[in-house]
């Protein structure tokens, strides 16, 4: 059977990305005769010659009609290899919001640039984006190849501008691929290119299907927010009580030594649940109920942990937020914290910094936080949380911002993590830029 | 760390490598505890059909040792297949579930709809299944959407915010972030929930195959009398058919959806088993909304305006 890979795509608006999905979804075969009809139709509409394949991933007419995106769309594709999940998120207006979105979910993002424009600011900002939220792996797509007659040399230098970029940002090497493509015309999306001949590596899908890319990489330590207690009261399970929920890091054994957290009682897992038989061992990714030796006051909301490594406990942390709605936040805002399962108050302390993404830099002690920016602050919670830092569980260190009046999500919150700031750059030209990382990129864990 | 990290050179030991259809259904259940532990009074959406079908084998597992707790609810058009509600109601009552049943023809009688010219009576759903949200006062209606079906739902959330008059606000629908879902919602507004959203047809068989899940006979090859109408075969029924100009053929076919039968068409095949389905499917050169859906047909904009005025 197939694996599942989650991928997300950002990129300008001129680059060619809706080309692109389109090209991967036409080329996989995962286009219908009845939408491609569609999609000629309305290409020989427009007087086009050609199919556009940007039509297949066309927008909503309610989004045309009103001039907004309404975020991120959802494609999916299979080969005989892979089966892909690919959160296609539009480039121009609110593209924080769009990235953020697709990033927190994605194992590998793609970032296409223009041959003839090279690494410009915005896919800079993007790629900061990325690494913000944890992307583990890059593609940069150097799309448009064909329109610098496939030159090897400027391919080169992008790859050399990008990497610099990436590496600044925390990516290692081997995490980051650069693949010549054009969307338009197929080159090295599916098929090798006989136009590339300088060019040895995989094609876009060959990439897609073979990087090795782990659920969860850098999730270690075991983590189960509970969602649910399951107590059938039934004759044939009088005593039956079971913690649902998914694993969201690590793994878990029969007789591994736990935590429940905040409360910090102690027990030891008895059984390891599902309707299809009970597991000796469960991994991050998983469904299924826990039962644990003691009988203990444990309710929907708490979280069950490595009782050799737990999070720390804490009302008090800071955290960067990506801030969502168009209400501004000011300093003393009074919120709601969704973490895991459970939901508190909350007030956002203060507002330590804020992200220029324009020129990657920290702006101290801004006034206040608005619609796509990312900031600093320092968050009080009503209630103790068992908090991870973001980079260590992109699961258990993450949480929403939710207003307390009108339900609505207004920010994705990461645990600790920093802003990507680059020291020294102030220039969004392609050149070598090998700054190191700034000191407040580092993780601030609030750790063990 | 953060280098460290973002390299991905460490990796836990998974015990059993996660398959497609694994994650699918770990993300499924995990929806379904989401809403059990969030909402007041959840429902599941369920027409007998194999999205829905698959919902409530999901919701089983989801609560398994205990029964499903939430009920059922049928909108039901009157115009539907004899094989279909036969299973609809022996599935409820295997399972000691719940079901609740919104018959489109008492609204029809009580004056609160009108039969449309044409017959078809999907497009009357959508009211019944409104007014029975508020009257059961649901705040969480599971549908077996998903996100392949149609290129309006690409964009569709796993929790879609509804207001009091059941439509879709582009404005108002929320980023979805990790997989932690804000089901905030003001009194009288429902969330409709999706928790297939992430699944294509083909993942469904194989789920049905893997699963051993039971369906209604006529997803499987078998001999009808149907006529053509716009390039669809359709069957005999209460709906009005066929026209004196439309002539019945006996043809060997089976449905790929399930829905009113007055515009749910059949398509001509030989598979008459699960494996020959999948093998069909696999090939298949059209959506399946597409090829036998004709209410999704009025305009290229026809689901995401149903969307907006409440139907799914």
């Amino acid at each position: 059977m197939s694996d599942l890979l989650r991928l997300a795509t950002a990129g300008s608006v001129d680059d060619g990305k809706s080309t692109l999905v389109g090209r991967l979804l036409y080329d996989t075969k995962s286009v219908l005769a009845d939408t491609l009809d569609a999609v000629h139709r309305a290409s020989a509409d427009r007087g086009l010659a050609t199919p556009d394949l940007s039509l297949l991933v066309d927008g909503l007419r309610s989004e045309r009609e009103q001039g907004i995106t309404i975020d991120v769309a959802y494609r999916y594709f299979a080969t005989d290899k892979r089966s892909f999940v690919l959160a296609d998120t539009p480039g121009h207006v609110q593209y924080t919001r769009n990235t953020v979105t697709g990033a927190s979910t994605a194992q590998l993002a793609i970032l296409l640039v223009d041959a003839r424009k090279g690494v410009i600011e915005q896919t800079r900002r993007h790629a900061a984006v990325l690494a913000l939220l944890g992307v583990p792996q890059l593609v940069l797509a150097v799309n448009k190849i064909d329109l610098v007659d496939f030159d090897e040399t400027t391919f080169a230098r992008i790859s050399k501008a990008f990497t610099a970029h990436a590496t600044a940002l925390g990516y290692s090497p081997d995490a980051v691929v650069h693949i010549p493509v054009s969307a338009l015309a197929g080159d090295n999306v599916v098929e090798h290119s006989e136009n590339t001949p300088w060019y040895s590596g995989p094609t876009l899908l060959e990439h897609l299907e073979s990087v090795p890319v782990e659920a969860d990489p850098h999730d270690r330590v075991f983590r189960f927010p509970v969602q649910y207690v399951i107590r059938p009261r039934t004759p044939e399970y009088p005593d039956y009580r079971g913690y649902a929920g998914l694993v969201a890091s690590g793994t878990v054994k029969v007789g591994d030594e736990i935590v429940v957290l905040p409360a910090g009682l102690r027990s030891t897992v008895e059984k390891i649940d599902t309707f299809d038989g009970p597991l000796a061992e469960a991994a991050a990714g998983q469904s299924v109920t826990l039962l644990l030796a003691d009988d203990l006051d444990i309710s929907r909301g708490d979280l069950i942990a490595e009782a050799g490594t737990p999070p720390q406990v804490t009302d008090e942390f800071d955290a960067t937020l990506c801030w969502l709605s168009e209400k501004p936040l000011t300093p003393g805002a009074r919120v709601l914290v969704k973490h895991g399962a459970r939901t508190v108050q909350a007030i956002v302390t203060e507002l330590r910094a804020r992200f220029d993404e324009q020129r990657l830099a920290s702006v101290d002690s801004p006034v206040s936080l608005g619609l796509n920016e990312i900031g600093r602050v320092a968050v009080r919670t009503a209630e103790p949380l068992p908090l991870d830092g973001y980079y260590s569980s992109r699961r258990t260190g993450a949480f929403l911002v939710i207003d307390a009046a009108d339900g609505s999500t207004l920010a994705a919150g990461l645990v600790g993590a920093g802003l990507p700031v680059l020291d020294g750059v102030d220039s969004c030209t392609e050149g070598g830029n090998t700054a190191p990382l700034a000191d407040d990129h580092a993780l601030v864990s609030p750790g063990p | 760390m953060n280098e460290d990290l973002l390299a991905g050179s460490s990796v836990g030991t998974a015990p059993t490598p996660q398959t497609t259809l694994d994650r699918l259904e770990s993300e499924a259940i995990h929806i379904f505890r989401e809403v059990a532990g969030e909402f007041d009074r959840p429902v599941i959406l369920f027409s007998g059909g194999k999205d829905s079908t698959l919902l409530v084998h999901l919701a089983i597992k989801a609560f398994w040792p205990a029964p499903v707790p939430f009920p059922l609810l049928h909108v039901d058009t009157g115009h539907n297949f004899d094989e279909v509600i036969e299973f609809r109601d022996k599935v409820v009552a295997q399972h000691g579930l719940r079901l609740e049943v919104a018959k489109v023809q008492d609204w029809i009688d009580d004056g609160r709809l009108r039969e449309r010219p044409d017959g078809t009576r999907n497009p009357l759903q959508t009211v019944p299944l409104l007014d029975s949200i508020t009257s059961h006062k649901y705040d969480a209606v599971f549908g077996g959407g998903r996100r392949d079906e149609e290129r309006a739902r690409a964009k569709e959330r796993i929790f879609s915010l509804r207001n009091a008059f059941g439509q879709w606000e582009p404005r108002r629908q929320r980023p979805e972030l990790w997989n932690l879902y804000n089901g905030r919602h003001r009194a009288g507004e429902h969330v409709r929930v999706f928790p297939l959203s992430n699944w294509t047809e083909l993942d469904v068989w194989n789920y049905i195959e893997r699963e051993g899940i039971e369906l209604p006979s006529i997803y499987y090859s078998h001999q009808r009398d149907v006529y053509l109408r716009d390039g669809m075969w359709l069957t005999e029924g209460p709906w009005g058919g066929p026209r004196a100009d439309e002539t019945v053929l006996t043809k060997t076919i089976r449905y790929r959806t399930v829905g009113d039968g007055s515009c749910t068409g059949a398509v001509e095949s030989e598979a008459s088993d699960i494996r020959e389905v999948i093998a069909e499917v696999a090939a298949s050169r059209l959506t399946e909304r597409g090829a036998t859906r004709a209410d999704d047909r009025l305009s290229e904009a026809a689901m995401e305006d149903r969307k907006r005025e409440g139907y799914f």
